[in-house]
């Protein structure tokens, strides 16, 4: 009965979206005030009723009703109940209905949190986002029913891939798609601009909200996703540029280079069309993505829902509105007015180059990912492309960005004094490079990139904290003065500041993990040691345990650092009966940024023939800052989000002022 | 009990790479084949090289690498033994050849024509930065605007600034 329910709620929902197009779009042909609101009222009505849907997929995970075949074929009886709720969106089906959930609710948002748009803006907006949602939800009913029953009903499910029952996994996709469909939002925006011809400093300061909240929520998503492959998957590392990683890194370096170009539309008036054309290839790229992880097109080591007949109608999903977007485009915006004018040295010359950097760097990815597709499809040639193309392209092009990063906040609007910035950073620059020399000379030249990286991300930290330090002109005017300007400082600085340091810290973490991490590996029979790093591994015992849905073999190992106790892990290896598949739990030992990393391996003789066991142990120094740098950064994304000047619906209109 | 045995009987290593059973003895030539392994796809896999997996396949293009590095061929010298086996697609890192040089020179281009379209229309631009002086009708609105907001961060402020008539229908 609740699947029944289900299924007419998502088909309610499809028509509820389509009654928001067409509302809407008549209330903006008519002006009437009343199509208007009925259409905002279809937008939330629909969200509604998707809910009501999804709520109902997840009644049958949680009750493991198994008539339902999404449900057979993704739980089981025994799973923890994390892992049932995290089953509704572990499939095709499932995930495509939180895609619908999280698309009609930016809608519903949109008609809820828009009181201060214009009219004919905002219907545009509603129904740009409207036919969004009927797209998608036409998808889910015709094509991908999560509420199809069987026949036979089995007594047991096929439950979930192991791999992903995992709580930074249940966490991810419902964090990732909301960074995803988020940017449909912003989509939509950037239509009703060319729609109605009007691209402003309103404009800008109504899509950044929205640009910063998907942002924030996608990197939350992609960070949950590298920290689950850094423990899950067992090999040490967190991010490989497999296709699947670079599908949700191009929204999220578009959506990066957006943020900062509305900015420049806020304040400036200038980069309009700029801005406009970020807006829609954001979500371009998350339906490009969205598409890629589906349809199997592309291997990867994380595709779980691929489905290859399905995966080719999101392709044309994409090709429909990505095409009519960059269409409508193409023709409105060189009728945009120019915006305000400045000179190259100057805040919005330095955002400028970022977004150069940031878009040709999303272009390499992009390049990168579908290259060994293209060439497939005009030569017959199969090629890789791996990390080692990545690390040469992408790396250079990101570390140049980072390279300038510090002084745009300390350059003034419209024209900049480059020099006095520099002074102001002179401190932040002598302590990067002092670092780097440092550990230049405490290694060798084979280190000497590791040391360039680490110089940069102490550059990019003490950059930021020299922008704080020159916001509240410490040393330069009284203690108190200082502290009063500190707690005077925008939440938007914050924002900022925070973003900043987080991207550093990351850095640092990635440079210090990926050039000085080191990996033993041995066969230990009980009471056997290896040396990792500083440390020394001692196998105790191992043994069987059970777990809810699995049964696993466990080792315990005492770590010791100068003949001390430091930590016990206990590695697992697990084998889960219903799926027959075998996962690894890493044993993890935080040291302060660092990790010991232990992976229990399969049973082997060991030299003196005694039983034993393969142990994989990894020291990775840092690598906490690999996902704490990220996750400060989305902090930054909600910090500046809740600054007053962005939570207000609607700034005083100043478009006359800037025309 | 007796299948989780079998389970992990059935396994390979998960080790991969770092095995101890298949390193070389001499440690420069095992890091040198280390450092190669991340340089080649294994063949069959998802999207892994050969030093993270633990497919069968894995393992003997792993040997077979350790194998040539110890019979002293150079890091050129094993690419080419597997290309000439498994093709290109076993490399990770694509050739710098003709039928490469989008995938290689495209970055580099974009970068190059884009930096160069903002250079020159900051050039173009550029004796110009100041905006058209404030015609009096502007001057006006400049003057009320800044008569009741003194603070840069404080015109969103719940009172609108009394601009037109837009403002005071939003308040």
């Amino acid at each position: 009965m609740t699947a029944e329910l289900g299924a007419f709620a998502l088909a309610l929902s499809l028509a509820l979206s389509l009654a928001q197009v067409g509302l809407s779009i008549a209330g903006r042909i008519t002006g009437s005030a009343v199509l208007n609101r009925a259409g905002e009222g279809a937008a939330l009505a629909a969200f509604l009723v998707a809910s009501v849907a999804f709520a109902a997929l997840l009644q049958g995970f949680l009750t493991s009703d198994f008539s339902i075949a999404n449900v057979a074929a993704n739980s089981h009886t025994a799973k923890p109940w994390l892992y049932k709720v995290a089953g509704t969106w572990g499939s095709h089906e499932g995930s495509l209905l939180l895609w619908c959930v999280w698309l009609t609710g930016f809608g519903a948002a949109a008609a809820m949190f828009g009181r201060g748009l214009p009219a004919g803006l905002k219907a545009v907006t509603v129904a740009t986002q409207g036919i969004l949602g009927t797209l998608f939800l036409a998808f889910a009913v015709f094509a991908s029913n999560p509420f199809a029953r069987l026949a036979q009903v089995p007594i047991e499910g096929r439950s979930l891939n192991p791999l992903l029952q995992d709580p930074a996994l249940a966490f991810h996709p419902p964090l990732l798609y909301g960074g995803y469909v988020g940017f449909s939002l912003v989509f939509s925006f950037a239509i009703a601009a060319l729609v109605e011809g009007r691209i402003d400093a309103a404009w800008a300061r109504w899509v950044r909200p929205w640009t910063l909240l998907a942002w924030s929520l996608l990197t939350v998503g992609v960070t949950l996703g590298a920290f689950w492959a850094y423990y899950e998957l067992g090999w040490g590392g967190w991010w490989f540029w497999d296709p699947v990683e670079n599908a949700s890194f191009m929204p999220w370096l578009a959506g990066a280079a957006l943020l900062h170009s509305a900015i420049v539309t806020e304040k400036r008036g200038a980069l309009g069309g700029w801005t406009v054309f970020l807006a829609l290839l954001a979500f371009s790229f998350s339906m490009l993505g969205a598409f890629l992880v589906r349809s199997g097109v592309l291997t990867s080591v994380h595709a779980f829902a691929v489905d290859p007949e399905r995966g080719v109608m999101l392709l044309v999903i994409l090709a429909i509105t990505a095409g009519a977007g960059f269409a409508l485009f193409a023709w409105r915006a060189p009728s945009l007015a120019p915006g305000g004018v400045f000179a190259p040295i100057s805040r919005e010359g330095a955002l400028v180059l970022n977004n150069l950097f940031l878009a040709v760097a999303a272009a390499t990815v992009l390049l990168g990912t579908l290259y060994p597709l293209m060439l497939e499809a005009a030569t017959g040639q199969t090629i890789s492309v791996g990390p080692p193309y990545f690390n040469l392209t992408f790396t250079p092009l990101m570390a140049a960005a980072l390279l300038i990063l510090p002084a745009g906040p300390l350059l003034a609007w419209k024209r900049g004094d480059l020099k006095g910035a520099l002074q102001r950073l002179s401190l932040a620059a002598g302590i990067a490079i002092f670092t780097a020399l440092a550990v230049l000379a405490m290694n060798d030249w084979k280190k000497a990139f590791g040391a360039l990286g680490v110089g940069l991300g102490v550059w990019l930290v003490c950059g930021a904290l020299a922008e704080v330090v020159e916001r509240i002109r410490l040393f330069r005017v009284p203690g108190g003065e200082s502290w009063r300007r500190l707690k005077g400082l925008p939440r938007g600085a914050w924002g900022t500041t925070l973003g900043h340091l987080g991207l550093g810290l990351f850095v640092l973490g990635a440079c210090v993990e990926t050039g000085w991490k080191l990996e033993t590996a041995r066969v230990l029979g009980a009471g056997d040691r290896l040396t990792v790093g500083e440390y020394e591994l001692t196998l105790d015992r191992a043994g069987v345990v059970e777990g809810p849905n699995y049964i696993a073999e466990r080792g315990i190992l005492f770590a010791r650092k100068d003949g001390r106790v430091v930590c016990t892990v206990r590695p697992e290896r697990r084998f889960f009966p219903a799926g027959r598949q075998t996962t690894t739990e890493v044993g993890l030992c935080f040291e302060g940024l660092s990790d010991l990393y232990v992976v229990f391996g399969e049973r082997r003789a060991t030299e003196a023939g005694q039983p034993g066991w393969v142990v994989r142990a990894f020291w990775n120094p840092w690598a906490r800052l690999i996902f704490l740098g990220p996750m400060l950064m989305a902090l930054g994304g909600l910090v500046s989000l809740s600054d007053r000047r962005l939570r207000l619906a609607a700034p005083p209109r100043r478009a006359e002022a800037k025309a | 009990m007796r299948r989780l045995l079998l389970a992990i009987a059935a396994l390979c290593c998960i080790a991969a790479a770092a095995d101890p059973s298949e390193q070389l003895p001499d440690s420069a030539q095992e890091a040198r084949a280390r450092a190669l392994f991340a340089e080649f796809r294994c063949v069959v896999c998802q999207n892994e090289s050969i030093d993270d997996s633990e497919a069968e396949v894995a393992g003997l293009l792993r040997r077979t690498v350790r194998e040539q590095v110890a019979a002293g061929r150079t890091d050129a010298e094993v690419r080419g033994y597997l290309v000439d086996r498994y093709g290109e697609f076993v490399l990770l890192k694509p050739t710098f050849s003709a039928g490469n040089a989008i995938l290689w020179l495209l970055p580099l281009a974009l970068l190059a024509g884009a930096g160069g379209l903002i250079l020159w229309r900051a050039r173009r631009t550029g004796g110009q930065t100041d905006e058209p002086p404030l015609s009096a009708e502007e001057e006006a609105r400049l003057a009320t605007l800044t008569a009741d907001e003194d603070g840069r961060h404080r015109f969103a402020s719940t009172k609108p600034s009394g601009a037109g008539e837009d403002d005071r229908r939003m308040s």
